[in-house]
């Protein structure tokens, strides 16, 4: 069975939404985009617009797992000056406001490998972060990050996705916590919509293997979306759509009046439809 | 085939690692096809009719086996040099002569037949130069698959000629502009389709790195090159080379011909990458293993151009095909070990030996290779005469004359 003993803001916040019998709302932004100010600002006004976990994305020059919202994204953040440590520094901004919201950084590899694995876990720990996806390092590569990360109490969240099948799930969920992460299709970030059928059948297929919440995303955008999905998934991810939010509300690359009112209303849509879910999935 | 217990040629391990190096860092989505193509290759190893189908077509269809030539107006020069009294033999091992002109038919023909054998209907490559862009675009139309190739946009514009020829071929070439439009983000595009069309694409990686099993299943279908080496130049001289020498980029023309003499200690190995502007030149050169430092990008560990935050850096050659921020894992293994020696040669010197190879061989190097020259150019006058090097002539250099007119201020 999977190890669930990991606790932390993850695992508490999953746990209290199941008791209030509805589905969370992850938001993904990139951290540093498109400045590291206004990124600090959209991120403190998350919570209060209705996100129940934050997954800051670590940027890097070559995301590969990434569609052109997030890739674009990630770029403004680079040029504006954005580094792992900045990353860090920001969460430790955010956490010294908030106490509870979870934070999942997300990213790859290479920028931790660089800054050092144990380094790396030490200070995101001491920054607030309770866990990690990182996109390029499958099971088979527990030994690099995974390992050492549940070692100082971080969340390790696992992608599953359409072609991972029953006999390679538990190698998947082996040294997985938090929650487990589903993407939703094959592909990259912010592509085609899911179907909801489909995914609410591989939601369940997950859950027979594992205890731990289920997340889904990829290519959800709207409120609609997010309460079909989150009528059996413990939580519905958004990401491209929220920096493709921010992108519209730039003037030539920079931050306007606009910027973070454009993120918080979208996160209240999205927020509304995961609130909705189940009182439709129970009609 | 036996195994001998400390031979430096029994890599990778079973998790497709070169020591540090290598292994399997792709997104979830790609792992399960991953695993089924190293299962794939596996079985077509021990298939005598896939070897079978892949000597045929190497021999009828590649022009192989390649000749190895001895240059002897280039020996006669660095002899000169000394005033007679020093300068190795300079050979030539004449890749460029295979179809479509370079080394990369080796790695294609192999990939295309596992391709068909994995069922597979839709090829995708990357490339830089176009080199292997031309080459997966010739062995799709010669097995009649479409051929996605993905090509940054700064690079179709300067490789036009090469553009040209794919989409002559029946091929599709897509423009990359996402990063500065160059190879490496071409392979991340390469990578995007890949785990979007997983069930109907095979995913032809042109260089000897990327996740396992593609390292050693690039090497193993390139090493015809360094077996052919050691044949042809023991027919000669009845001995083998004093040392072979190659240019790197990914560096699949050089471990096709430093692995078959990994364990000849005898023979010294040397590898050359692409030193631009120079090594101390911040970006301006791309010799990861002598200007870069370990680190994880396209699915294995190697060397690589990247800043203090493990931002990958672009690098820059004079030479398209050498101009890629990482290298494969079994030269930053090779490198580390001390077996093979990895040394820089600049824009400047890769240009010297291209236009003297061109006036005393009457042969025009690509670029690539012109870079391997510039060390043989300056290794042979310190040998003996009765001393031999053999150099992987990877490419012709066809594709370079308008890239080298404009160096040299000619207007065409």
């Amino acid at each position: 069975m999977t190890d669930t003993t990991i606790d932390t803001r993850i695992t508490r916040r999953f746990a209290a939404l199941a008791a209030e019998g509805r589905p969370a709302l992850v938001t993904f932004v990139t951290a540093g985009d498109p400045d590291l100010d206004t990124s600090l600002a959209i991120v403190r006004a998350l919570p209060a617009a209705g996100a129940d976990v934050i997954e800051l994305g670590m940027p890097f020059s070559d995301p590969m797992a990434d569609g052109p919202a997030i890739q674009a994204a990630g770029k403004r953040a680079l040029d504006a000056g954005q580094t792992l440590p900045k990353t860090l520094e920001l969460v430790r901004r955010f956490r010294a406001a908030d106490a509870v919201t979870p934070i999942v950084l997300m990213g790859y590899y290479n920028p931790i490998y660089i800054y050092g694995v144990d380094r790396f876990c030490a200070d995101a720990v001491a920054a607030g972060v309770d866990g990690l996806i990182v996109v390029d390092l499958p099971p088979e590569a527990d030994d690099e990050l995974c390992l050492p990360a549940r070692a100082v109490g971080l969340n390790f969240v696992r992608l599953a996705t359409p072609t991972t099948d029953d006999a390679r799930l538990p190698a998947v969920l082996a040294n997985a916590s938090g929650f487990v992460y589903y993407v939703s299709i094959n592909g990259i970030t912010g592509s085609a919509a899911p179907d909801a059928g489909a995914v609410a059948g591989a939601v369940d297929r997950i859950k027979r293997h594992t205890g731990l919440p289920v997340a889904v995303g990829f290519g959800v955008r709207t409120a609609d979306q997010a309460r079909a999905i989150g009528g059996n998934a413990d939580g519905v991810v958004v990401g491209s759509a929220l920096v493709a939010a921010i992108a519209a509300s730039l003037d030539a690359g920079r931050a306007t009046a606009r910027t973070v009112p454009a993120v918080t209303a979208l996160v209240a849509e999205l927020a509304a439809g995961v609130r909705a879910a189940r009182a439709r999935a129970a009609e | 085939m036996t195994t001998i217990a400390n031979s430096l040629r029994n890599g990778p391990d079973e998790r497709g690692f070169f020591g540090l190096y290598g292994g399997r860092f792709v997104a979830e989505t790609l792992m399960p096809l991953i695993l089924e193509l190293e299962q794939a290759y596996e079985d077509a190893k021990a298939d005598p009719a896939f070897a079978a189908e892949l000597a045929d077509l190497s021999v009828h269809y590649a022009g192989r086996p390649s000749p190895l030539y001895y240059a002897e107006r280039l020996t006669e020069h660095c002899r000169a040099l000394t005033g007679g009294k020093f300068g190795a033999e300079i050979w030539m091992k004449r890749e460029e002569l295979n179809h479509t002109g370079s080394h990369k038919i080796n790695n294609c023909l192999g990939q295309i037949l596992l391709a068909r054998r994995m069922g597979k209907t839709r090829i995708i490559a990357e490339t830089g130069a176009g080199q292997h862009g031309v080459a997966s675009a010739t062995v799709s139309a010669r097995f009649g698959l479409p051929c996605m190739v993905y090509m940054g946009a700064t690079d179709v514009e300067r490789q036009k000629p090469n553009v040209f020829r794919m989409k002559l071929l029946g091929a599709e070439v897509t423009p990359v502009t996402s990063g500065a439009g160059t190879l490496k983000d071409a392979m991340n595009e390469a990578l995007r389709d890949w785990v979007t069309n997983i069930d109907n694409t095979y995913y032809l990686i042109g260089t000897a790195a990327g996740p396992h099993p593609y390292p050693a299943m690039v090497r193993d279908f390139q090493s015809v090159i360094g077996t052919e080496t050691k044949e042809q130049f023991l027919a000669a001289k009845g001995k083998l080379p004093d040392a072979v020498i190659a240019c790197i980029g990914g560096g699949s023309n050089a471990i096709g011909l430093f692995h078959p003499f990994l364990d000849d200690p005898g023979v010294a190995i040397w590898g050359v990458e692409a030193g631009g502007h120079g090594i101390d030149v911040e970006n301006g050169h791309a010799a990861s293993m002598t200007g870069g430092r370990p680190g994880v990008l396209h699915g294995n560990r190697t060397y690589l151009l990247q800043d203090a935050d493990g931002q990958i850096l672009e690098g820059h050659s004079i030479s398209a095909g050498l101009d890629y921020p990482g290298v494969g894992p079994e030269h930053s293994w090779l490198r580390d070990s001390g077996r093979v020696t990895y040394v820089p040669a600049t824009d400047r010197e890769a240009l010297d030996a291209f236009m003297l190879c061109s006036k005393l061989e009457g042969i025009i190097p690509a670029l690539e290779p012109s870079h391997a020259l510039a060390q043989v150019l300056k290794m042979a006058p310190t040998m003996d005469k009765s001393q031999s090097i053999v150099l992987c002539l990877s490419g012709r250099g066809d594709k370079d004359v308008f890239s080298v007119a404009e160096h040299l201020g000619e207007r065409m």
